[in-house]
């Protein structure tokens, strides 16, 4: 008879800052310097994230980065990242089987209009349809909720377009799809300018328009001022701020914009509290 | 069918436009159809109308040496085509292009400067427009080389 012996109990430690062991299931390549993950849990996953909250993504023995999500199906992530720094270089590098710590989902996302039939205008600049696209696909899917639904796409060139092949999806779904870049050759037939000059030209009624932007912070300032100067009311506009999330649980401060703590208080956040903290300076 | 001043006072530029000052600039205009593909605009061509734009779609190109003709924005419906009309050398400074069939109607250059030189009031509110216009333009070009999209820009 072997001796008695008495496991030790494996430590197991949880907490906010833990992350969740997840797989990588498949990696697409979306652009020169972007690609798009999904993730499987290979344990307990995260609770299930809401359009516009984020994750903080743990690449092994290099650092964390916080990432919107792009999209949820059941237990699987989806991320689209782009390399900007080691932690991005190193996620971006990943493959099919390779485990990634995932912490979240954070933050405060974006908030549809509860009942009725307004006015959805969702306008991205480059990335920053990355995590608007859960929101599309929430749109898409509740279609009949909303009068007219608009997404205004800018990006640098065609070439820097992500998600192509779901734009046919969204406009099958009655979705007004415009796309414009900053610069093309001649075979590109689509909208070249500013994405702003689109929401000038968008078919809103401004009194009953929910408003949604994300991109580079100017092209926010400037897109959600645009959608301000057609009627939309400031708290009727929502944008995605990005700032340098650490703890992503508003302890550290990294994130801390005024009094406000992205993270924890956004990323979404409403125009009309957004404006006087984008005035800040960084220093 | 409707007359110029009708086309004129239902497009947006003009849109508060007393209706004597539209029939005034309507009487140095015509209507004007592209097809498809068209150039409506040669660069370094003298710059005697500008367009009022009705339908279809026009692309503001600048040829390079390596890549070919780049198209640096676009315009349509509701939108105004040309403001090199409105100060000396009058020389068109980019190219145009329909890529979508354009109904416009064409304001002579000359023929409107010359009214606004007879009427203040009208030189001022047309002029008043048209630097609305650059300015639109000046901002949405500063953003565009600003290069918004860019990683460092994020």
């Amino acid at each position: 008879m072997p001796p008695d012996v008495v496991a030790e109990p494996a430590v197991v430690t949880t907490g906010p800052m833990t992350p969740r062991m997840y797989e990588v299931e498949s990696r697409r390549e979306d652009l020169a310097d972007t690609v798009t993950l999904t993730l499987a849990p290979t344990g307990e996953p995260i609770a299930p994230p809401e359009p516009g909250q984020f994750t903080m993504l743990w690449a092994f023995g290099i650092g964390e980065a916080p990432i919107s999500l792009a999209g949820s199906d059941g237990a699987l992530l989806t991320h689209t990242i782009r390399r900007v720094g080691a932690v991005t270089r190193a996620l971006c590098d990943v493959g099919p089987g390779d485990q990634i710590g995932v912490r979240g989902p954070y933050g405060a996302g974006w908030q549809l209009p509860a009942v009725g039939s307004d006015d959805v205008l969702i306008v991205a600049g480059g990335l920053g349809l990355a995590p608007l696209r859960p929101l599309v696909e929430q749109v898409a899917a509740h279609r009949d909720r909303f009068r007219q639904a608009t997404l205004l796409i800018g990006a640098r060139s065609p070439g820097d377009l992500l998600y192509l092949s779901e734009v046919d999806t969204w406009r099958r779904h009655a979705i007004d799809v415009e796309i414009t870049v900053d610069v093309a050759s001649t075979d590109w037939t689509g909208h070249v300018g500013v994405v702003t000059f689109l929401i000038d030209k968008a078919a809103i009624d401004p009194s009953a328009t929910t408003a949604f932007v994300c991109g580079p912070e100017v092209m926010m300032r400037f897109g959600a001022q645009a959608i301000a100067d057609r009627g939309v009311l400031p708290s009727s506009i929502q944008l995605s701020l990005e700032r340098n999330m650490h703890c992503a649980i508003g302890h550290c401060g990294h994130c801390q914009l005024g009094p406000a703590f992205v993270c924890k208080d956004g990323p979404v956040l409403q125009w009309s509290a957004a404006e006087p903290l984008m005035r800040i300076r960084a220093r | 069918m409707k007359s110029i001043a009708d086309l004129l006072h239902e497009h947006p530029f003009f849109e508060g436009l007393a209706w004597d000052a539209v029939e005034l600039i309507a009487g140095c205009g015509h209507n004007v159809h592209y097809g498809t593909d068209t150039l409506i605009i040669e660069e370094g061509e003298a710059a005697d109308v500008f367009y009022v734009l009705r339908r279809g779609r026009v692309a503001i190109e600048i040829p390079t040496p390596r890549r070919g003709p780049l198209i640096i924005d676009t315009l349509g419906a509701g939108d105004i085509l040309g403001v090199s009309w409105l100060l000396p050398p009058y020389r068109w400074g980019f190219g145009a292009r329909a890529i979508e069939a354009v109904d416009a109607v064409s304001i002579d250059a000359a023929c409107l400067r010359g009214k606004c030189d007879d009427d203040p009031v009208l030189g001022y509110a047309m002029y008043k427009r048209f630097a609305g216009l650059v300015r639109e333009r000046l901002q949405a070009t500063r953003l565009q080389l600003a290069d918004l999209y860019g990683n460092d820009a994020s």
